[in-house]
Parts: structure tokens; sequence; C-alpha cells
């Protein structure tokens, strides 16, 4: 990398470009090589480590109404010219720029796996929308701030693009992200726990590596008031599957969920299902996956008119390890789901 | 109880006509070794070397586990399974420091993990530094998975005694003193400092989540007392197959970093009264149950602080936390050690409970990070996409054309160590 300059591609909206105000908002994504318009002050402010390589320009209303087709005509844009870092505006308190900016940042992060520098106003929304997914430097609210912001984004892009670990927001100058990030630090996990608790016995001032957050609490739901009219969906995070995991659910993390149907199946057997869990002694789900998903037993209720019916049909992921957010997630889509197709109750299983 | 810890330095592996200790060099008799393995659940039984700095990837790895001896003093080393249950952790115990057992074969339960000697996988895992006797056995057919579990285990504990002995005579190159005194002398010394203990969590989910405490399933337990230098003799011993980033080995107990920083401190900074074990069952009130009592006990030594310690994730996160707030509820100031499941981009939560009383925590890092591990010359083991797509923090297609993987660094062994064994941390950016 020590004589290889680093590649930076440039986003910026119809109106840094030169085209036009709001009346030319609807021009579609373009390239062109080199610097464009604030490109020419962040190529002086990056000196001779890096180099822009080439400029991307969307009008913000094209961007926002077409954000699907014009998101991944940018990338695409983006990638030809195969950069190490993406610098995004800055867009100030430019609110439909600044959203396209984040949004552009989401896909490249994504789809590229290459960061991406970007500037706003703190009360731009995109910010908080997008905050995650790129280092977003702290402006004034207009181009005014123009000549802070970009030797702030150009320090960033030379330390991305050099691959050197990144500091926190405060120590860097970027806005929050909320992202853990693992790092090499200088003494061992347990020297660090001794010495934070001689800290804490002395009454002296100490950091802890972990902020515990504060918990949603959720409700419980009304009680159902006539169980044998009810229709009752099951639902698993213990990873009863179709025998040979059709969805190849991962053992652990899972980034999915299924949904099956089993319809006219009244008993789960070690020939037909099994589970894709990787955190427990798999041998009595695979015997016998009703111990964790009880078809069995609700066919008999169904039968015997003590449930209203079965729905037709059952999700289930991994729980192991799987991030609170993947988790929320798959939630949301198959509860959506479950309402849309009239159910009333769901037994969640878990292991 | 007062313990000599001799360590004789390794410098090398080597197979030979006859096990031994020589010029730091550790020979190993490989027929020898494999006939003392015997076991009639294991078909097969086979012996390997691995070295730091060489490209091999030993996968997938159950335990890992020092080579130690009781040279004087009551007891032999891993109470319950390879000596009697005596009390140990007194008197003389020599180490092959720098030497390691790991035991591979068929995988068990889907959370064994990956150690490479070298490349960027080998700064996560403490056994890329330790030279290793990797011991490679496959169960008989039909064998169930607890049967496995079980004679992979004590496979892994007869290997590190076999080897061990080679250390009895030899002269160590250094020996380390750990005087841990009873209770009432103990309260005694150091009267201006303040007084602290270890709260030492054992993964004890069940079904292959499995640590023993003398031979005793630690799911069985209430919380107990123990002496720190009685698990530098192999008291406590991991039958686990959780995740391997955060399980801890054999290895890790023997050297239990927390126990050792804390002893290193004692009488300088603050007065290091004992260790409470306590077990991660898995039903609200054994937990209930057991932080009740982890809290009692720690109140009974009369300390002002102490560290705790979790093993695995999610479940054991409110074990954690129930531990943590009992005591702090009690006044006696905590500091937790975890790992975090934060997704691959870190922007999930971290921690499955918490608690606003948890104000000091040190992570061992986000195990969901993602990693590439580029090809290993060498495999020990079994590095098809039957194994690494598969084992916890793989996914389906981490093993790549070209026999890298891409994984998480759950996948990795010891990565996010719970017993804050590594230098990784995690911070928000």
């Amino acid at each position: 990398m020590s004589d290889k300059k680093i590649r930076v591609v440039h986003y910026i909206n119809q109106f840094y470009a030169g085209i036009g105000g709001e009346e030319k908002a609807d021009v579609p994504p373009s390239e062109q090589e080199g610097v464009v318009g604030p490109g020419l002050a962040l190529k002086t402010a990056l000196g001779n480590e890096a180099e822009v390589v080439a400029t991307v320009i969307c009008g913000d209303s094209y961007f926002n109404e077409n954000l699907e087709e014009a998101s991944k005509t940018v990338v695409e844009m983006i990638k030809k010219h195969n950069p190490d870092v993406v610098v995004a505006g800055p867009a100030f308190n430019a609110g439909r720029y600044g959203v396209a900016c984040g949004a552009v940042a989401k896909a490249v992060l994504d789809q590229l796996g290459i960061p991406v520098v970007s500037g706003m106003f703190p009360e731009n929304p995109g910010v908080d929308m997008y905050r995650k997914y790129a280092y977003i430097v702290e402006t004034g609210n207009s181009a005014a701030s123009m000549r802070q912001a970009i030797p702030q984004i150009a320090k960033l892009v030379i330390k991305l693009g050099k691959g050197e670990p990144m500091g926190t927001a405060a120590e860097e100058g970027y806005m929050e992200r909320g992202v853990r990030k693992n790092i090499f630090v200088e003494k061992r996990g347990s020297m660090r726990a001794v010495e934070m608790l001689v800290a804490k016995l002395n009454d002296q001032p100490f950091i802890t590596e972990y902020p515990m957050p504060s918990f949603d609490r959720v409700q419980p739901g009304k009680a159902i008031a006539d169980v044998s009219k009810a229709k009752i969906a099951l639902v698993t995070s213990g990873g009863i599957v179709p025998k040979g995991n059709p969805d190849r659910i991962e053992s652990s993390s899972a980034s999915k969920f299924g949904k099956y149907d089993i319809a006219g199946v009244s008993d789960l057997t070690a020939d037909t299902y099994e589970t894709a869990h990787g955190g427990y002694d798999p041998t009595y789900a695979n015997t016998d996956a009703d111990r964790v998903l009880p078809v069995d037993v609700l066919r008999e209720m169904e039968a015997e008119g003590k449930i209203g019916e079965l729905h037709r049909y059952y999700y289930a992921t991994v729980g192991n390890g799987t991030s609170v957010a993947n988790a929320a997630k798959f939630a949301k889509e198959i509860a959506a789901q479950l309402v849309a197709d009239g159910v009333d109750a769901v037994i969640l299983t878990s292991t | 109880m007062r313990l000599e810890l001799g360590n004789i330095f390794i410098k090398d592996v080597q197979f030979g006509a006859e096990t031994k200790v020589e010029n730091g060099v550790l020979y190993v008799n490989k027929e020898e070794l494999i006939a003392h393995l015997q076991d009639e659940r294991l078909a097969t039984i086979d012996v390997d070397l691995a070295r730091p700095g060489e490209s091999t990837r030993i996968v997938p790895v159950k335990d890992a586990i020092e080579p130690r001896v009781k040279v004087e003093g009551p007891g032999g080393v891993f109470p319950g399974f390879v000596g009697k249950v005596d009390t140990v952790g007194s008197g003389r115990t020599h180490v092959l420091k720098g030497a390691c057992v790991l035991t591979t074969g068929k995988v068990v339960g889907f959370q064994e993990g990956i150690v490479d000697m070298s490349g960027p996988g080998a700064e996560y895992t403490p056994f890329s530094q330790t030279y290793n006797v990797v011991i490679i056995a496959n169960p008989v057919e039909g064998l169930e998975r607890h049967a496995h579990e079980a004679a992979l285990r004590l496979a892994g504990l007869k290997a590190a005694a076999y080897l061990g002995e080679a250390g009895r005579n030899v002269t160590p190159d250094e020996v380390i003193t750990y005087d841990c005194p009873p209770l009432q002398e103990a309260l005694k010394q150091y009267p201006d400092l303040p007084k602290v203990a270890y709260v030492y969590m054992l993964q004890s989910q069940g079904l292959l989540h499995d640590t023993y405490l003398y031979g005793v399933d630690a799911k069985q337990i209430l919380p107990t007392f123990i002496y720190p230098t009685e698990v530098m003799d192999g008291a406590i011993v991991s039958g686990n197959c959780v995740s391997a980033c955060d399980k801890n080995t054999t290895y890790h107990h023997l050297n239990s970093p927390i126990i050792h920083d804390m002893l290193a401190r004692h009488g300088k900074d603050f007065n290091f009264i004992g260790v409470v074990v306590t077990n991660e069952n898995v039903t609200l009130a054994d937990k209930e149950r057991s932080s009740n009592f982890t809290a009692k006990l720690v109140e009974w030594l009369g300390v002002d602080g102490a560290i705790i310690s979790e093993e695995g994730f999610g479940n054991p996160d409110a074990d954690l936390i129930m531990n943590c707030t009992k005591l702090e509820k009690k006044g006696i100031k905590t500091v937790c050690v975890t790992d975090e499941y934060a997704g691959r981009d870190g922007a999930s939560q971290s921690l499955a409970d918490s608690s606003p009383l948890a104000n000091a925590v040190v992570t061992a890092g986000n195990a969901n990070e993602i990693i590439i591990l580029p090809p290993m010359e060498k495999i020990i083991g079994d590095a098809s996409a039957d194994v690494v797509d598969v084992i916890a923090g793989g996914f389906s297609g981490s093993l790549r054309p070209d026999g890298s993987i891409m994984a998480e660094i759950q996948i990795i062994t010891g990565a996010t160590n719970e017993l804050g064994f590594n230098k990784m941390s995690a911070r928000m950016l």
C-alpha cells in the first residue's frame, strides 16, 4: 500500500455537481472521471496519499423516488472504479441529500464491503437513519462549513484506506455509529478486570468496556377467551426443519428463518424432521422432533376439539447465538404473516 | 493450602522412541501413547503434532489440556477422572509449560473449534502458541453423542497426564509458590486492604454443555468454595461442546487467568480471600437457587468486592446478571467478565440480559465478527464443509473453493475467552 495511492470514489448530488438546483433534482445517476465540485477541495486535502478516481452524481429527488434502482446503479458505477474508500457528500443539513448519502453508504458497505465517509449536520435525518453504515463527520448546517468538514473527512479516508484501526467517535471526530468493534489491547482481560475492581473498590473512576443497554419489556397479550375455537401456530427457535435443512439455516447466528407446510402431518419422525440447532445435543430432537415442536400433541388436541385448528405453516429458526437485531427482524416478518393468516395464538418453543 | 508449580519450558515437540523431556524438547512415543488411550468406545486413535508458525489447521478441536504431573502432595492431576478423588492443590506439581494436548476427530456437537498455527486466525487462539500433541479419535459406530463426548474428554485428560509424567523428574526452569491460607487466617491478613473474592461460573447447561468439579457434573452442585490452587491441579475439567470461542477448555481452567492475576495483586491492592464456583443451569429455579447461594457464600466470606466470570453466552447471561445484581444489592462491588454477540455488523445488542447495576464490565470481544482464514498446507482432523459449515460460527459457504474459510471468530477455539485469557476487547465506534 505504501507506494500505491488510496483510491476514492466521491458521491455528490446534482447541486454540488453544478447541474442545477431543485429544478434539476430529477437527474438520474451519472459518473465522471476525477473530481467534480467539492471533490477539488477533497483532492487537495487528501494530498499525495489518496486520489479521487471518479465522481458519481445523482439528483436528490431521483435517488429518493427510485431508491432501489438508483442505489443499484450508483453501486455498480462505484464498483467499476475499484475504490478503497467511498466519500458521500458532505450533505450538511440537506435532508434528501443526507438520506441519499446514507443509503449509498449502506449499499456500498453491504454489497461491496467498502468503508464510507460522509459529513452531515447532526440533525440531518440521514444521520439517524444510516449512522451505523458510515463514518459521518459532524458539520455545520450549511456549505459554509465545507472548509472545516473536508480535512476531517480526508483524515478518516486516509486512515480507512491504510487499514489502520479506527478510534472511537470522540477520538476521531465522527458521530458515534453504535457499532461494536473488536480491538486488541495491551493487557489481557483478567488483568483489566482486576484493575477495574481495584478502581471500583477505591471509588476511583473507571470505564466499563460494555455499557449495559436498557431493555424493551414486552407486555403479555390478552388471554384467549375460547381456545377450542382458536387457530394456533407453532413458532420455534429450536431449529426444527424438514430433514436435510432445505433453507440451510445456520447452526448458530442464524441469518434466516424457515416457513414449512405441515398440512397432513400429524407426527414428526426421525425420517422427516431434524434440528439445525448447534447449541444442544441434537440426539433427542432428531429422534423425535415433536419434543421441540409439538405437532403430534396439537394434532390430537385438534382432533379432540380442544383447539380450533393448528395453523398450516410453522416457522423455525435457530436461537443459538443469533443476534437480537436478527431475531427482532424475523419476529416482525413472522408476526405480520401470522396476523394476515388469521392466527389467534402462537406457541413459541425454545431449547 | 500451599502449592509449588514447577514450570518446565517446552520449546519443541517431536516423536521419539521414548516419551521424555530433554533440553526443553518433549519427545513422544506415539505407539505407547496410543496404547495408553485405548477405550472400547473409540474405534480409531491417532496422534499428530503441530507447532507454532506451521501452516497447519486443526479442526474440529474439542478440548485443550496442559500436561501436568503431581510430584508431591496428596492426589493426582484431574481428580475424579485420572487421579482419585483426593483434595488436590497442595504440594508440588510440574507443568510442561508450552506444551498442550488438543483433542479432535469426528464432530461431537457442532461446537468444536478451529486452531490455526499461523496466519490471521492464529492471533485469536492461545493454542497457536503452544507445541501441540493432537489426539485424533473417532467413535465406534452407533456410539451416542454423550458417550462420544465422555470418551474424547477422558482421552485428552489421560494423554495430558501421560505426557506430564515425562516431567516428573525434570528440574523445572522456574518454581512459583502459591500460598492460600484457610479462611480464618486469610481474613486476618492485610487488615488495611479491601477483601475480594472470585465468582467462577461453570458452564452447566447440559446436553454436551457440561463442566466437572472433582468428577461431579457441575449441574449437580450447589455453589461451593475452593482454594485457588485446586484448579491448578485439574479440579475443574471441561466437558463442553459449547461454542469454541468462549468455552473454557481444561487448559484455561488449569491456568485460570483471573485467579492468577488476583493472586499477583494479593497483598498489594487487596486481600484475595477465595473462589466460589457456581453453575449455569437452564431452569429459572436453578438459576435463582445458585445465584442466591453464590451471593450468600460471597457475603459469608466477608469481602468488599468480587470478579464474576461467565462461560458461554445467551442463557448464562441471565446467571451472570443475577449473580452481579444480588452481590451489588448486598453492597459487594462487582466486575463482570463476558463476551458479546453483537451481530456480524456489531450493531445488535450484545447480551441477552442486562442490569444498570452491572456498571463494571470487561468484554472479551464480539464473537460474531467475521474473519477470513486462509488455506493451510496441512489439516489435522477434518476441514471439509461437513464440519466447517456446520460448527458454531460457520455458515453455508464458510468453506470456500480455495480452502479458505469465512466465518465468525466464534469458530476459533478460545477467541473470546471469558476468563480474560486474551488481549482482545471491543468498543463502540
